[in-house]
């Protein structure tokens, strides 16, 4: 019994979150790497993006409540996810036009690239905060809890509780759907595999034909379409502050290199590796290792070695150690 | 002639590397273009293609002087290059490196792809593989017949048999001769001069940017001066 508790207690402190925050890494992740991939430059500006896509969910969400329209048990914000995208792509193509397109054409290096990104991060930083203001929203309604720990409880007689929210299991299940449908794309359509061709070897590209304008506009249309899936899919099982979008930059980026930068499918599974470790790591283990030892403890120590503040040192520290001993990443990707 | 470049004269930057060369190739010959290194080769087929600045000179197609189309307009006419380097797509697979070969072709290429895997037996059973695992001669297979995806009317090569040992070398050279075969204008440049020539109805000797010899391929391998000089012997 004390086996089962303690698989239960890992699992609702560490595993299911993990697994949540791990899926909204992986969008995020795999937005970056496709940038880095047709554009070649590091998009600094992205942590930005999925704030401001999640405010127009956030904005439309409102809108559709004021009109008292809701989603039943699920988030009025799903609904207002696709207005949101839309919006996004928008922003996400006008700053293409007005100002990467320039640099592009310059043919300026990757360096100038990421420091324009910088720039167009403080102005998106900026609008978000002027629009929807700096302060912590939950735009979260409908159901809270699929699995409740009080019920868990009762229902199967064990000490420990489970608890699985709505939001970790709409997460799941949409960057589920969501992965499904852009790896076919990338892998099975010919404007996928054109695109992947142009990552690849932009050169013999347009030898082929390809149209590098096209899939410069296919890459910013997925990439907002990802950015702000993610930032609501964040937003909806946290909260929404412009804030904390900036500094999930840090994780994303880390989850983008530990996969091999310009590798989506190495993005998918770095973003469950930085995940899994920053909150494994930040774990007090004393309730579980009491479950499992024979004898029990007495010391207060928490068995908690790195304090939760520090978790976004895990994710650096990791960046830090895969680019010094694996800079093309766990799967292999281009070496920055 | 079906393709001709008249009097081309251009470079990088001030410096000239290319001065009033002229090439022509038919439908159905292999034309090679040949000289010592830095004698602007790869330049001159650049130029071809639209890739280099060009002072003067003109280009033309089947009678039709393209001069000022770009690169990719060029590539819709008709016109194949593959080039000496990163000359294959190598994450994807070979397959997908013929698909995008066709990229341009609105048509089913099921057909297509049936006719590379019968010219090149050798990747049929790597279809499924990344190009880039693949072994150097293959992958030259793959670069050729990517470029032969959208059914050229020329195919230029830049080098093809550049960093392949002389068994391989061999084996592209019967490949380039089948390709003669459909009826295709080939233009190559190539390091490996007399094994070149043998394969090749025409040749072009550059030297300095400027054509200094031309002929058929029997005629410039005959010649005692262009032996000693060029051909080593």
């Amino acid at each position: 019994m004390d086996f089962i508790n303690a698989i239960i207690l890992l699992s609702n402190f560490v595993l299911v979150p993990s697994i949540t925050y791990g899926s909204q890494l992986a969008l995020g992740a795999i937005g970056v790497t496709l940038i880095y991939g047709v554009l070649r430059f590091a998009n600094f500006a992205y942590g930005d993006l999925m704030a401001f896509g999640t405010m127009c969910v956030i904005l439309f969400t409102w809108l559709f409540k004021s009109w008292g329209i809701n989603f039943g048990i699920l988030p009025t914000a799903l609904l207002a996810l696709p207005f949101g995208v839309i919006l996004t792509i928008g922003v996400s193509l006008f700053f293409d036009k007005t100002v990467f397109k320039y640099y592009r054409n310059k043919k300026s290096s990757p360096v100038t690239f990421i420091v324009v990104s910088l720039g167009i991060m403080f102005v998106l930083n900026a609008v978000v905060r002027i629009i929807i203001g700096p302060n912590d929203i939950v735009f979260m309604d409908g159901s809270r809890f699929i699995i409740n720990a009080v019920d868990f409880k009762e229902t199967t007689g064990l000490l420990e509780g489970l608890t699985i929210k709505t939001t970790q299991v709409i997460t799941l299940i949409t960057t589920s759907v969501t992965c499904f449908i852009l790896f076919n794309f990338l892998n099975k359509t010919k404007t996928g595999k054109s695109m992947r061709a142009y990552s690849n070897n932009e050169d013999l590209a347009l030898l082929s034909g390809i149209d590098p304008n096209k899939i410069i506009l296919i890459t910013w249309i997925i990439v907002s379409i990802l950015a702000t899936i993610a930032g609501t899919l964040y937003g909806l099982d946290k909260s929404f502050k412009p804030f904390t979008y900036f500094n999930n930059l840090l994780p994303i980026f880390a989850a983008t290199i530990v996969g091999g930068i310009g590798n989506p499918l190495g993005a998918f599974y770095g973003g469950f590796v930085i995940a899994f470790s920053e909150i494994a790591l930040t774990y007090a283990y004393k309730k579980f290792i009491f479950y499992l030892l024979p004898f029990s403890s007495d010391s207060t120590n928490l068995i908690q070695y790195i304090s939760t503040d520090y978790k976004f040192a895990i994710s650096f520290a990791i960046l830090v150690v895969v680019l010094i001993f694996r800079p093309q990443g766990i799967f292999k990707g281009k070496v920055i | 002639m079906y393709f001709s470049a008249h009097n081309l004269t251009g470079g990088y930057g001030e410096v000239n590397v290319i001065e009033n060369c002229n090439f022509k190739v038919n439908r159905g010959e292999i034309v090679s273009i040949l000289g010592p290194n830095g004698a602007g080769k790869s330049s001159a087929m650049k130029a071809m293609l639209g890739m280099l600045n060009l002072d003067s000179g003109t280009v033309t197609l089947d009678g039709a002087d393209i001069s000022n189309f770009n690169t990719q307009d060029r590539i819709k006419l008709g016109i194949s290059f593959v080039p000496q380097v990163n000359n294959i797509f190598s994450e994807l697979t070979v397959k997908e490196n013929l698909e995008m070969g066709a990229f341009t072709s609105s048509d089913s290429i099921e057909g297509k792809i049936e006719e590379m895997y019968d010219l090149f037996p050798a990747i049929k059973e790597k279809k499924q593989q990344f190009a880039g695992e693949l072994s150097g001669g293959q992958r030259q297979q793959v670069a050729i017949a990517r470029a032969l995806m959208n059914n050229p009317s020329i195919l230029m090569l830049d080098e093809p048999t550049a960093g392949v040992s002389p068994v391989v070398m061999q084996e592209i050279f019967e490949h380039i001769i089948r390709i003669k075969e459909k009826n295709i204008a080939i233009l190559m440049v190539e390091q490996n001069a007399s094994q070149a020539l043998k394969i090749s109805d025409r040749g072009y000797i550059l030297v300095t940017g400027k054509n200094a010899y031309q002929g058929t391929g029997n005629d410039l391998l005959s010649n005692p001066e262009i032996r000693k000089t060029f051909l080593g012997g």
